[in-house]
């Protein structure tokens, strides 16, 4: 989160998201911040705290490209990329609205199966950039995940991956047989840059949790265009409180 | 009702936004059934340790017995859209285009209304039926409403109202056509004994994932206590 303030702060613009599989608050933040052209996603919300306001009216009015999927597809894409792969094929979908006008989706046949077997068959996508916050990075250029090893998936198959983290530690974590299984190797890792408390208002996992009163007031106030600017005052441009406990 | 719908299920999955079809899992487990509960955002000790990829490929191979999908609209088809209606975007699709076609679905969706409830969804995000080529291993089971209870007739491709939870007139709340006895039975209501693990154990499985659900739903009836 403290990237995505960070790229509000620096006006980024026409930004495309892929939500892996869907977005949240941060994609709300960005798309209010009039930085984003698209949004590639299964689903776009705030969870508990309901519509992700600022999404719901872009998306109404037509000011972004919506590419709408669904979950697995999204992850099969990735997959696909990782594997070096053109495309993958994916059980279910078939007679859903969401194929109709995606050329990155055909229906083939199973060559495999004796009688008729359509399938769903889903082009890799290749993200220009990954993004997300994790608990450490090493002297290796390592970050460590944990459980989150989908986010692994996500670096794998990207050009450039960007990690902010909680907390820079000495050494490196492979070497550490329990932390291993939870480590994105350098090798995929393009740099990243130390955000303590950088995931807030959401969580990380045993450091501390999802701030909910605080994405509940942002839901009310992100309601209204008026509301979301004074926001995005306190809050972003004003980086002071963000990085503060609730 | 969900608990009595799901209950001879040995593995079922709970997705996003869904308090409801949690506590009815959480309700079994409290009953001692043999029900294992995969709760996709459970925040601590979630089973997943490839995020929501993980809920997709068990579903795949038929490791998930049943799961729940809401909607903005829902017909009489069984069709779901979870996108536009009336003009309002919705959140989207999530996982209920894979979802629908692996697991048997419970359809639930609290608002029992004609602006739910339609003939003709105006965006499928997971179809309701599927033509015999293709492989469809699930599908719609039971369509549960905060006024109803209909059972899925997969042969005639039409909803059968199975019970009403008060005496209500179901047709004329419901935008779609359906089957229905010519008496329609009132649903049992939960028992005392059900009623108590819901307001506790089940309560504080959910408060930590479910925050203001469980406030609202169990600060207030404790509140009255």
């Amino acid at each position: 989160m403290e990237a995505v303030r960070a790229l509000i702060r620096r006006k980024a613009k026409n930004l495309r998201l892929l939500g892996v599989p869907v977005l949240g608050m941060s994609a709300d933040l960005l798309i209010g911040a009039g930085c984003v052209a698209e949004v590639h996603s299964s689903a776009v919300s705030l969870g508990e705290a309901g519509l992700a306001p600022r999404f719901t009216e872009a998306a109404e009015k037509g000011e972004i490209r919506l590419v709408d999927t669904t979950c697995p597809a999204v992850h099969t894409a990735l997959q696909a990329t990782e594997k070096g792969v053109p495309f993958m094929p994916l059980r279910g979908v078939i007679g859903s609205d969401l194929p109709n006008g995606r050329r990155d989706w055909q229906i083939g046949q199973n060559p495999f199966a004796a009688g008729q077997d359509p399938i769903l068959l889903v082009a890799a996508i290749a993200p220009d950039a990954a993004l997300f916050h994790a608990r450490w990075g090493d002297e290796a250029g390592n970050v460590w995940v944990g459980r989150r090893r989908e986010l692994a998936t996500i670096a794998h198959a990207a050009r450039h991956t960007y990690v902010t983290v909680e907390e820079a530690r000495p050494g490196d974590m492979l070497e550490d047989e329990l932390l291993a299984p939870g480590v994105i190797s350098a090798a995929y890792v393009t740099s990243y840059a130390e955000a303590p408390r950088g995931a807030w208002p959401l969580g990380v996992a045993d450091v501390y949790a999802i701030d909910d009163a605080h994405v509940a007031q942002y839901a009310r106030a992100a309601k209204t265009r008026e509301g979301f600017q004074r926001y995005l005052d306190e809050f972003v441009w004003s980086a002071k409180k963000s990085s503060l406990p609730a | 009702m969900i608990a009595r719908l799901v209950a001879d299920a040995r593995h079922v999955a709970v997705g996003a936004a869904s308090p409801i079809p949690a506590a009815a899992c959480e309700l079994l487990k409290a009953q001692g059934k043999p029900i294992r509960v995969t709760r996709l955002h459970q925040r601590k000790g979630n089973p997943f340790t490839e995020g929501s990829r993980e809920l997709f490929d068990l579903a795949g191979q038929g490791r998930i017995d049943f799961f729940f999908l809401g909607g903005a609209q829902l017909d009489g088809q069984a069709n779901i859209n979870l996108v536009r209606a009336e003009g309002r975007r919705f959140p989207g699709s999530f996982g209920s285009a894979f979802m629908y076609f692996h697991c048997r679905t419970v359809l639930f969706r609290e608002e029992h209304s004609r602006r739910v409830l339609v003939p003709k969804v105006e965006f499928v995000s997971a179809p309701g039926w599927s033509p015999p080529e293709v492989v469809r291993p699930g599908g719609p089971f039971a369509l549960l409403t905060g006024a109803a209870l209909f059972a899925w007739q997969k042969d005639k491709r039409r909803f059968r109202l199975q019970s009403m939870h008060e005496p209500a007139d179901i047709r004329a709340i419901t935008g779609f056509d359906f089957d229905a006895p010519s008496e329609v039975p009132l649903t049992p209501p939960p028992s005392a004994a059900e009623l108590e693990l819901l307001r506790g154990p089940v309560a504080l499985r959910l408060a930590p994932d479910y925050p203001d659900f469980a406030s609202r739903v169990w600060g207030k009836i404790n509140g009255r206590e």
